[in-house]
């Protein structure tokens, strides 16, 4: 409702003014009750990362594309993972599992794709369908409708889609700068403590970037969320609706 | 009641196609478990020891006791028998009872009937089987045992009690069959020692003094065990075979012929209140090749599962898509496994958590291979490979899960201390590493580094140099130093200018990339 109706309704003879206002506040609950359009709801994600999408955290549904860091793609699948969603990991051959367990990711609901014989497209959108988040390499080249296609359908599953590489239309670029580690000297110690720097620029040409370390991303604890039937789990997601 | 004297060493016999009168000795625990009339000849008696036993027949055989195998012979013995006569219960492999009712009516007595038993067995090769015939098991088993006791004239494999006589049959045994031994040694302080003298007593009074045991031993020491025979139910065919002629060339013309028997296959366990979970395919070839594989199912097969699991087969096997190296002339499924249908029937609001992730990732199985789809378990292990356990979906993992687990707590010296790195390369990228002077850093016999690292030329661009900021190492790892598979190299963490940190490999004056903490 634009204010411009609101001001026509006080113009109006009381009893149509209430009937329109009782109307109005219908719509916006029928809004509200439809709220699970696309965007509205979101996925577990880490707090410190949740600070720095747009709209708060890893929205069901979108895609996200990580430039140059593994660990990051890997804190962004901890989230869904950890609260009892099916993680899939797509033609990433190189993919360590043991840093995914550290960071929170369930080895139990994690598949693994790691050579896709060319059949890029084929096996995501297979894979759409199964797991609630998806973690590949982008291809070279795709073209825009199947971009578009899959986004359709990641749309309708509302599963999550995160590519290491540029993504045509990605809800947000994450990059990784500035990284500082401790422990390790010149001859001695070791690789101990990490500081990073995250930039996530939205689709909006908004960026916003956060430094923290790397026992941020590894947090332990998430709302389970029971999965008696995973085939409505993309819908149970995380009710939390975020503001219209 | 049918006794096949020796069976663990007819059926060793037959397994490894010896001659009748070798001298074989089945060994179980270190010790003589049966052997063969040949090797009886020679000294060689039960329960003696396996050098013992040696050293009385120089020519002994000695195998392993095996008692699938007993079951396995006899099995076909069984089913000969239920081909002429109804009613088979196996008691043990060589020993199984038969009613002796119906047969003897139908083949004009019971010499007669036990007669026609035993040429079918010997038709089978089996020549020294016994029968004895009696009012209950235990008199009969012993009627059978007795046989061997009958020399010259009487000498029959056919000892018959007349019905009633069971009591006095047994009545000269000694306690000893009963089998109860404990029981024997108290019944002989009390200065009885025959069956006969048992079963004079009150059957009340053995029941007050020695209790339910005591009372059955009772009971069959009189003749009056327990008269009926639990019928064995032949189990049923659940095995599909298809053959092919001519010989298939295409996995898709096999794959449409093979379609109505995987469904026949489906449904016959069905028909029986079964599902299959693991299932063996054995597929022939025109040339004699024969391919035989073990498959499992997350939850069980349906038609098209076998069909992909034999599709899988064939491709994995080496044989290219579309032509084979020869024909397929045979397809056999074998259901390994199989579980109580109600046991995996679909619950009303489906069947929890992990149907449609079965249901997706069979089709994504379908379309890559079966080995395509993985999920990971951490091992135990120094190399940072060797720690990524990878399993196909829906196979179990080749190890136990739980010594994988215990084998991860091992201490593993050598291995990498910090967090993991987030990229493991597949195979290592090469890498290099020099000094200040444009050298390649080495590692010297004592195992001192020549010169401090200061410029690192990342994998996959060679142009670029990068400089060395922080580095540790090297780090020696020396696996398995006493086989030719073993590795000797050393380990380096290095963080260069851009901030990217590495875990570097020096192996035969060569630096690799093991992983990257990206």
């Amino acid at each position: 409702m634009s204010p411009g109706t609101t001001l026509d309704q006080d113009l109006l003879v009381p009893e149509l003014a209430g009937q329109l206002r009782s109307e109005s506040g219908l719509q916006e609950k029928i809004n509200q009750m439809q709220g699970s359009r696309l965007g509205s709801r979101r996925l577990p994600t880490i707090p410190a990362l949740g600070r720095i999408l747009p709209g708060g955290g890893l929205m069901a549904g979108a895609a996200y594309s990580v430039e140059n860091s593994t660990t990051l793609a890997m804190a962004l699948l901890a989230g869904p993972s950890g609260s009892g969603a099916w993680c899939s990991v797509i033609g990433i051959p190189d993919f360590n599992v043991e840093a995914a367990a550290n960071l929170g990711i369930d080895l139990d609901r994690l598949i693994l794709i790691p050579h896709l014989d060319g059949q890029w497209l084929t096996v995501t959108a297979a894979m759409v369908d199964v797991v609630s988040i998806i973690l590949t390499t982008a291809p070279a080249t795709i073209t825009s409708t199947d971009a578009a296609r899959l986004r359709a359908r990641l749309r309708q599953r509302g599963a999550a889609l995160i590519t290491i590489g540029a993504w045509p239309q990605s809800e947000a670029v994450l990059s990784v700068s500035d990284n500082q580690w401790g422990g390790l000297g010149t001859g001695s110690g070791h690789l101990q403590t990490r500081r990073l720097k995250v930039t996530a620029k939205g689709n909006n040409g908004r960026s916003r970037s956060s430094e923290l370390s790397l026992t941020e991303l590894q947090q332990r604890t998430w709302p389970q969320l029971n999965t008696a039937d995973s085939r409505t789990i993309d819908q149970r997601f995380v009710p939390q609706v975020v503001g219209a | 009641m049918l006794w096949c004297p020796d069976w663990p060493i007819a059926a060793a016999l037959r397994e490894l196609n010896l001659p009748i009168d070798a001298s074989l000795a089945l060994v179980d625990k270190g010790e003589v478990y049966a052997c063969s009339p040949a090797a009886r000849s020679e000294g060689v008696k039960r329960r003696l020891r396996v050098r013992e036993a040696q050293a009385r027949c120089a020519d002994l055989l000695v195998e392993q006791y095996d008692p699938a195998l007993d079951e396995r012979v006899f099995e076909p013995v069984v089913s000969a028998i239920e081909k002429i006569m109804p009613g088979v219960q196996l008691l043990r492999p060589g020993l199984c009872a038969i009613p002796a009712q119906g047969p003897s009516r139908y083949y004009g007595g019971e010499t007669a009937a036990a007669s026609v038993l035993l040429s079918t067995l010997s038709t089978l090769g089996l020549t020294n089987a016994r029968i004895g015939v009696a009012d209950s098991p235990f008199a009969a088993e012993h009627a059978a045992r007795a046989t061997e006791v009958l020399e010259g004239a009487e000498q029959d494999a056919i000892w018959v009690v007349p019905p009633g006589e069971s009591a006095q049959f047994l009545s000269s045994f000694p306690l000893e069959v009963l089998a109860e031994p404990k029981l024997a040694v108290l019944l002989r302080r009390l200065g009885i020692k025959t069956l006969g003298d048992f079963s004079a007593l009150a059957a009340g009074d053995v029941r007050n003094r020695f209790g339910v045991e005591g009372a059955i031993a009772h009971r069959k020491a009189s003749g009056l065990d327990h008269h009926s025979v639990v019928v064995r139910k032949p189990p049923p065919e659940l095995d599909v075979l298809v053959d092919f002629e001519p010989a298939l060339v295409r996995i898709d013309q096999l794959a449409f012929a093979f379609r109505t028997s995987a469904d026949r296959f489906v449904d016959r366990l069905s028909d029986s209140g079964l599902v299959c979970t693991v299932v063996r395919v054995v597929l022939h070839s025109e040339s004699g090749e024969v391919s035989d594989r073990l498959w499992r199912h997350p939850r069980w097969f349906d038609a098209d599962d076998i069909l992909d699991r034999v599709r899988w087969q064939l491709q994995g096997g080496g044989l290219i898509e579309h032509g084979l190296q020869s024909g397929i002339t045979r397809v056999q499924t074998i259901p390994d496994t199989v579980e109580d249908l109600g046991d995996h029937a679909d619950g009303l609001w489906g069947t929890g958590p992990d149907e449609g992730v079965h249901n997706g990732l069979a089709r994504v199985q379908g379309m890559l291979g079966h080995g395509a789809v993985l999920t990971a378990m951490i091992a135990g292990g120094r190399m940072l490979k060797d720690r990524r356990v990878l399993i196909p979906w829906g196979d179990s993992s080749g190890s136990n899960p739980i010594a994988v687990r215990a084998a991860r707590q091992l201490p593993w010296p050598g291995k990498l201390p910090g967090p993991a790195p987030a990229t493991v390369f597949d195979s290592p990228r090469e890498v290099r590493v020099i000094d200040d002077s444009g050298h390649s850093v080495d590692v010297d016999t004592r195992g001192m580094l020549t010169r401090a690292p200061a410029q690192f030329t990342p994998p996959g661009s060679p142009a670029k140099q990068r400089l060395v900021h922080h580095w540790a190492g090297p780090w020696p790892i020396n696996e398995r130093w006493w086989d030719s598979s073993g590795r000797a190299l050393n380990r380096f963490q290095l963080v260069d200018e851009t901030g990217a940190a590495w875990l570097l490999l020096l192996e035969d004056h060569q630096w690799w990339a093991e992983a990257s903490y990206d």
